[in-house]
């Protein structure tokens, strides 16, 4: 009685939120179930991990480049002021590999790599592809989804590492713009600010950065609607709700890292 | 009799409307049913349900003595390599060329054989259809007629006792329909199969079939041989053999 009281007052969108967080959890539990189940289709796995990692090099390491290029010509100004311009490795370096890095790689792949899904799935689905493959005796969950999602899980942390590393080569430039510093003083000047504990929490965040891009780009792909329009959608929904799942984890991690390093 | 698949009392609806408002059906070994009616009035929704892509509301499905309304894991992967299915739209995988598209199946079939058995099976079987030349293609390379024998192929590779038909000559020219309706017939005779075909190409229904059902309104409205039927004197059923 309470429930359905609660039920009638909350508006139509909380309703229907609440609804697609419950599919989407029914949805990870399938990929969970048939994560063990055999058959490994293990050269699908490696196929889609190119498709994610090999094939977003290029963007990702350009994007990556500007992003260490421009952080730092941006923040030299600001150090200068208080005469703390050899900090500025330092800082640059701990901002892109604990923050700016992840968060920006990841939302470049939930662009890219969620709307692919969504649209690949959601088409296979319109097209009774989908439907094929079970009646044929085929599980597309174990073929279609946990290979995609296990690449994305492997595949975006190690894509996050490399535009970290790009970015930093983007910052040595903008650094020698203005100033002449050798690459070895650089790298001794991030490393000094830089430790283990900054790096593993980033790392571990875009395992789960990787898996909800995963899972959302296939989950609205999977349960598209009919038509054209229907893969649009799951296109265009994938990206958004993959986006806004990434910037919730990372408010989640950041919260955990404080507590497990203030305790 | 020996029924492959029996149906009793069988309702779906969407979204509270009734499509299926209780078919009753039976199908023997080896013949050949054409179901007919009205586009929307079900007929795929009701093959889809024998074969547990989708879910009735109510009522009973037996295939091949297995209970399709709540099947197990077992049973869904038994009466899968048993059944056949051609697409309406022939849903080959796009991403796969036509030889692909066969050995896809047939490696995560029960079929234990090494790769040149699945290559020797994949062209017999494009031999049969008479596209043995496309075996390298991919789908978008294909004609509508070419990718409905492809897809009757796909099925026809893991040797099903029972094939159901979408609408298989839907959308193609008349001489190329007449092609995919001796093709069922060759399947018969060669495999000894149990069709279910679901069309509105009433040369493919005189043809193919030896029985028709017709549904109106979610129900089996009219049952006989295309002769019954064609000089019945209700004027909706003899509205499609005109």
């Amino acid at each position: 009685m309470k429930f359905q009281y609660i039920y009638n007052w909350l508006p139509d969108l909380v309703i229907d939120l609440f609804i697609e967080v419950g599919e989407l959890a029914r949805f990870t539990q399938r990929f969970f179930k048939e994560l063990f189940r055999p058959p490994f289709e293990f050269n699908e796995f490696l196929y889609q991990s190119y498709i994610v990692g090999a094939r977003s090099l290029g963007l990702i390491g350009l994007t990556g480049f500007i992003l260490g290029l421009v952080m730092t010509l941006q923040s030299r100004p600001v150090l200068m002021e208080f005469g703390a311009e050899a900090w500025l490795p330092g800082m640059v370096s701990v901002s892109i590999v604990t923050e700016i890095g992840p968060v920006i790689t990841a939302l470049i792949c939930a662009g890219k790599i969620a709307s692919q899904f969504g649209a690949v799935l959601g088409s296979m689905r319109v097209t009774e592809q989908i439907d094929a493959m079970e009646v044929s005796g085929v599980n597309p969950i174990n073929y279609l989804v946990v290979t995609r999602v296990l690449a994305t899980v492997f595949m975006v942390p190690l894509l996050v590492l490399y535009a970290d590393a790009i970015a930093l080569a983007g910052s040595f430039l903008a650094v020698n713009i203005n100033g002449n510093i050798s690459a070895t003083l650089f790298v001794f000047n991030v490393f000094d600010v830089l430790h283990f504990s900054d790096l593993l929490p980033a790392v571990v965040k875009t395992i789960f950065f990787g898996f909800m891009i995963g899972i959302i780009g296939c989950y609205k792909g999977y349960f598209a609607g009919f038509g054209t329009e229907g893969v649009g959608k799951a296109a265009n929904t994938a990206v958004v709700s993959a986006s806004l799942a990434i910037f919730l984890i990372d408010l989640i991690a950041v919260q955990v890292t404080h507590i497990i390093y203030l305790h | 009799m020996d029924y492959v698949i029996e149906i009793e009392n069988l309702k779906k609806a969407f979204e509270g409307k009734e499509i299926l408002k209780g078919i009753n059906l039976h199908l023997p070994r080896e013949e050949n049913l054409a179901v007919c009616g009205k586009s929307g009035i079900g007929k795929s929704v009701l093959i889809k349900c024998m074969v547990g892509l989708m879910q009735p509301d109510s009522g009973k499905i037996n295939v091949l003595g297995k209970d399709m309304m709540n099947p197990s894991l077992k049973d869904l992967e038994f009466i899968r390599g048993k059944i056949g299915f051609v697409f309406q739209g022939s849903a080959l995988y796009d991403s796969m060329s036509v030889r692909e598209n066969l050995s896809f199946t047939l490696k995560r079939s029960a079929f234990s054989g090494t790769k040149t058995a699945i290559t020797e099976r994949v062209e017999e079987v494009l031999k049969s259809v008479g596209l043995v030349e496309a075996i390298d293609k991919m789908p978008a390379e294909l004609s509508g007629g070419m990718k409905k024998r492809v897809g009757l192929a796909r099925t026809l590779i893991k040797n099903p006792e029972i094939i159901l038909y979408d609408e298989p000559t839907t959308g193609l020219d008349p001489a190329t329909s007449m092609e995919i309706s001796e093709m069922i017939l060759d399947v018969r005779k060669s495999q000894k199969a149990t069709s279910i075909i679901i069309t509105h190409d009433m040369n493919c229904v005189k043809m193919t079939s030896d029985r028709i059902l017709i549904i109106r309104d979610g129900l089996i409205y009219a049952e006989g041989s295309f002769e019954q039927l064609q000089s019945s004197d209700d004027h909706w059923v003899n509205s499609f053999f005109q």
